[in-house]
C-alpha cells in the first residue's frame, strides 16, 4: 500500500487528516447545507463541525463526528479553515455523483495549517485523483446563542409528514409562520400568498410527532427565502426536531442516518422575520 | 355552501381540478341544486369544460337555498390544493369545501393520516354563470367508446400537434392530421388512423362527415377518462359546429365542448362531408347557424376595427372579406393575453395560407352566457332560446366584470 505507507510519513505535517471509505457520507450531508458558497470548517478531537451562513439571519451547521471517518488525525486542539464549498462539492463527488452499489470513492482529506491548501485524496477502482482546493481567511461564524433553556416550545416530528408540507408549500408567500401552542392548533405552518392562505396543523397526539413540548403559545414569521435551503436537510433525515426560544429563534435539527447507517446532525438556525401583531 | 368529499371520490375530484386546469386559466365554482359545477374555458374560447358533481357524489352537499352563489378562482390555487396526486391517495381521508361569500373565501380543509389538516384559504371573485351553448341530443353522430380505445388513437400523434381531423361514415371514423402545404417534406410527417364501428359500443352516424378540432384539450379530458374509466361518447355534426365529448356516471357528468374547424368553403372538403347527409337536421334556430361566428367576431372586433360593426355576410367566399375576418380574428387573439404563442403561430400560418388550398376555415367561437339565476337551472339542453343567446352576445364584459 504505497499510498497509505506515504501519507503515514507526511501526516507529521497535518495538522489534521481524515480518511473516509465512502465519500458520500460527508458529500451528502454537506449538501444539506450547501446553500452559500462559503463554508467554515471548525475540527475538534469530537468531529468536523461545517458552518454555513447566510445574510446573517440563517445559520446551517453540519456536524460529521469522528467515529464517522475511518481515521480521524488532529495536531491541534481546534483547526479552523474556510473553504469555497461548490469547489469542495465538485471535486468531492469528482467520480460522478451517481451511486453504484459496491462501488464507492474513498476519501483521504488533509490540512497543513493556515495559509495551506485542502488537500483531498479521492480513490476509485485503483484510479486516483488529487485536489488541493485554495483556503480562505476564516471569517468566525456568528453565535445564535441558541440555549437549550431559553427554549420555550419544541416538537419532534418525523420527516416524512413534514417533507409532504415543505414539498406543497405555497412559494409565492414571502414567509413561513410557525405556530406552537399547548393549546390549539398545536403546531401549525401557515403561508400567505397570491391565492389565500394556506394552514398545516399537526395535533399534538398524531402518530408523525415523536414528542411534544409546548409550554407557550407562539407565532413567529420566517423568511421562505431563509428556510427554503433547509428542505435539503429534511429530504435526507428521519426526524426532525423543531424549536423556538424565548426570542422567536428558530431551531431546526434534523438526524441524518448515512449509507452506513450512522447518524450525522445538521442544523439549522433562523432569525424571526418581524414580531406578529395580535 | 357546505360539502364534504370522502375516500376514493377526492382523488375523482382531484383528477377533475388537474384536468380542468389544463384547459383554463380560471376555474368556476357553481353550487346549484342538481350538484357542485366545476367548470372552466380557454383563452382562445375554443374550449369549454364542465364537471357536474351530483349530491350523492359527496358524504354532505349543502347548498344555498335562497341566494345565489358563483365564484371565479385561479385554477392553479386550486390545483396547488390537490398538488400531489400520488401522495393523495395514500393520505387524504375527507376533504371539505366550504364556500363563505360574506368573507369572500372558498375554503378547502384536506384531512389526512396521522391527523395532519391542511387548510386553503382561497379568495375568489364573484362572478357570472359560465356556460356553453350547446345541444348534445340534436346530435346526429353520436359515438361511445371505451376510454383506453382514444387514449390508444391519440397517443399515435406527436404532443405538439394542434388540431385532429375526424372523419366518420357508416362503418369507420379515420383520425388523422393535417400536413401544411409550405411543410418542409423532410419535416413532414402524415398520421391516419382508422377505427372500425364494431370497437365503439356505440356507433350512430347518421350524417358522414368530417370535422377538425383541438387535440390538447381533448387529452385532459381523456386523461380523466382513463383513471376513471368511463367510457366516452362523442356528439357532433356538420363541421363548424362544437363537438361534445361526454362522460356519464350515476354521480358525475363531465362535457367538453370544443369548437370545430368551419371548412364549407374548403374545396376538398366539400367533396367530401356534408355529401351523404341522410337527415338534414333541422337548425335549433338561427342563432345557430352559420352566419353566428362572423357575427361573434364583428361583435369582438367592432371596437377595434370601426367599419366592422355590421356582421359580414356569411355565406359569402370573396377573398378580401376572408383576409379582413382573418385580421380581425388575430387581433382578437393578440388582445387575450394568455394566448399560446404556438397556437397562434399555427392559426396565423393556416390562415395567411398563400395558396389558399385550405382558406376558408376558422375555428368557431363557442358562446357563453351570462345566465340569469333563474334560467342557470336549465339544463344545457334547454338553453336554446334565442332570448338567452342574445344576452350572450354580451359574453365578453359580463363574464369578466366582478
Amino acid at each position: 500500500m504505497p499510498l497509505s505507507t506515504q501519507s503515514h510519513v507526511r501526516d507529521e505535517h497535518y495538522v489534521l487528516a481524515a480518511s473516509l471509505d465512502n465519500v458520500r457520507n460527508l458529500s451528502n450531508i454537506l449538501k444539506a447545507i450547501a446553500f452559500k458558497e462559503h463554508a467554515f470548517f471548525n475540527a475538534t478531537a469530537n468531529g468536523l463541525k461545517v458552518t454555513v451562513e447566510n445574510s446573517k439571519c440563517v445559520q446551517a451547521n453540519a456536524f460529521i463526528q469522528a467515529e464517522i471517518f475511518q481515521e480521524f488525525t488532529i495536531h491541534e486542539d481546534s483547526v479552523n479553515f474556510q473553504v469555497n464549498l461548490t469547489v469542495l462539492l465538485d471535486c468531492l463527488t469528482i467520480f460522478g455523483a451517481s451511486t453504484v452499489p459496491g462501488v464507492a470513492t474513498a476519501l483521504r482529506m488533509c490540512y497543513s495549517g493556515y495559509g495551506y491548501p485542502l488537500t483531498l485524496f479521492l480513490e476509485e477502482g485503483g484510479v486516483v485523483t488529487v485536489c488541493k482546493i485554495n483556503t480562505q481567511e476564516p471569517e468566525e461564524p456568528i453565535d445564535f446563542e441558541f440555549c437549550s433553556t431559553n427554549v420555550i416550545n419544541k416538537v419532534i416530528l418525523q420527516s416524512d409528514s413534514l417533507r409532504e408540507a415543505f414539498s406543497e408549500l405555497d412559494m409565492t408567500s414571502e414567509i413561513l409562520q410557525i405556530t406552537m401552542s399547548p393549546s390549539q392548533p398545536y403546531f401549525r405552518l401557515s403561508t400567505f400568498g397570491n391565492s389565500g392562505s394556506a394552514h398545516y396543523d399537526y395535533p399534538k397526539d398524531s402518530d408523525m410527532m415523536e414528542l411534544f413540548q409546548c409550554t407557550k403559545t407562539q407565532t413567529n414569521r420566517y423568511k421562505m427565502s431563509l428556510l427554503k435551503p433547509s428542505t435539503k436537510a429534511l429530504s435526507l433525515s428521519c426526524k426532525v426536531s423543531v424549536r423556538t426560544d424565548n426570542q422567536g429563534f428558530l431551531s431546526l435539527q434534523y438526524l441524518v442516518r448515512n449509507d452506513d447507517g450512522q447518524i450525522c446532525f445538521v442544523e439549522y438556525y433562523c432569525c424571526p422575520d418581524e414580531e406578529v401583531e395580535d | 355552501m357546505d360539502c364534504v368529499v370522502t375516500g376514493s371520490n377526492v382523488k375523482v375530484l382531484a383528477k377533475a381540478v388537474h384536468s380542468l386546469s389544463r384547459l383554463g386559466d380560471e376555474l368556476y365554482l357553481e353550487p346549484q341544486e342538481n350538484g357542485l359545477a366545476l367548470r372552466t374555458v380557454n383563452s382562445s374560447r375554443s374550449a369549454y369544460a364542465c364537471f357536474l358533481f351530483s349530491p350523492l357524489f359527496f358524504q354532505k352537499y349543502c347548498f344555498p337555498q335562497n341566494s345565489v352563489l358563483r365564484c371565479k378562482i385561479v385554477a392553479k390555487s386550486v390545483q396547488a390544493v390537490f398538488k400531489s396526486l400520488s401522495s393523495l391517495e395514500k393520505t387524504v381521508e375527507k376533504c371539505r369545501i366550504e364556500l363563505n361569500s360574506e368573507k369572500s373565501r372558498l375554503t378547502f380543509t384536506l384531512h389526512c393520516k396521522h391527523g395532519l389538516l391542511k387548510t386553503h384559504n382561497l379568495s375568489f371573485q364573484d362572478s357570472e354563470s359560465l356556460q356553453a351553448v350547446f345541444d348534445k341530443d340534436s346530435c346526429t353522430n353520436v359515438l361511445t367508446a371505451q376510454p383506453k380505445l382514444l387514449v390508444d388513437t391519440v397517443l399515435h400523434f406527436p404532443p405538439s400537434l394542434e388540431e385532429v381531423t375526424m372523419s366518420v361514415n357508416n362503418e369507420r371514423v379515420l383520425f388523422r392530421n393535417h400536413v401544411e402545404e409550405d411543410t418542409e417534406l423532410s419535416k413532414a410527417m402524415m398520421t391516419e388512423l382508422c377505427l372500425s364501428a364494431v370497437e365503439f359500443d356505440q356507433f350512430t352516424v347518421d350524417t358522414q362527415t368530417e370535422i377538425t378540432f383541438c387535440l390538447k384539450e381533448l387529452r385532459g379530458l381523456l386523461v380523466f377518462a382513463e383513471s376513471s374509466s368511463l367510457p366516452v361518447s362523442v356528439y357532433f355534426d356538420e363541421p363548424g359546429r362544437p363537438v361534445v365529448f361526454s362522460l356519464t356516471d350515476s354521480v358525475l357528468e363531465v362535457n367538453f365542448v370544443l369548437a370545430t374547424l368551419s371548412e364549407e368553403f374548403h374545396p376538398h372538403n366539400c367533396s367530401n362531408s356534408n355529401t351523404n347527409r341522410l337527415p338534414a337536421p333541422p337548425a335549433p334556430d338561427d342563432f345557430m347557424n352559420d352566419d353566428m361566428d362572423s357575427y361573434i367576431i364583428a361583435m369582438e372586433t367592432s371596437e377595434v376595427a370601426g367599419d366592422s360593426s355590421c356582421p359580414l355576410p356569411p355565406q359569402d367566399p370573396l377573398i378580401p372579406q376572408q383576409s379582413k375576418s382573418n385580421e380581425e380574428q388575430h387581433k382578437f387573439r393578440v388582445e387575450s393575453e394568455s394566448e399560446d404563442e404556438d397556437e397562434q403561430q399555427e392559426e396565423e400560418q393556416e390562415t395567411v395560407e398563400e395558396n389558399g388550398r385550405p382558406p376558408n376555415k376558422k375555428f368557431r367561437s363557442l358562446f357563453f352566457g351570462s345566465v340569469l339565476p333563474s334560467s342557470s337551472q336549465m339544463s344545457n339542453k334547454t338553453v336554446r332560446s334565442q332570448k338567452i343567446l342574445a344576452s350572450d352576445s354580451e359574453d365578453e364584459t359580463a363574464l369578466d366584470s366582478p
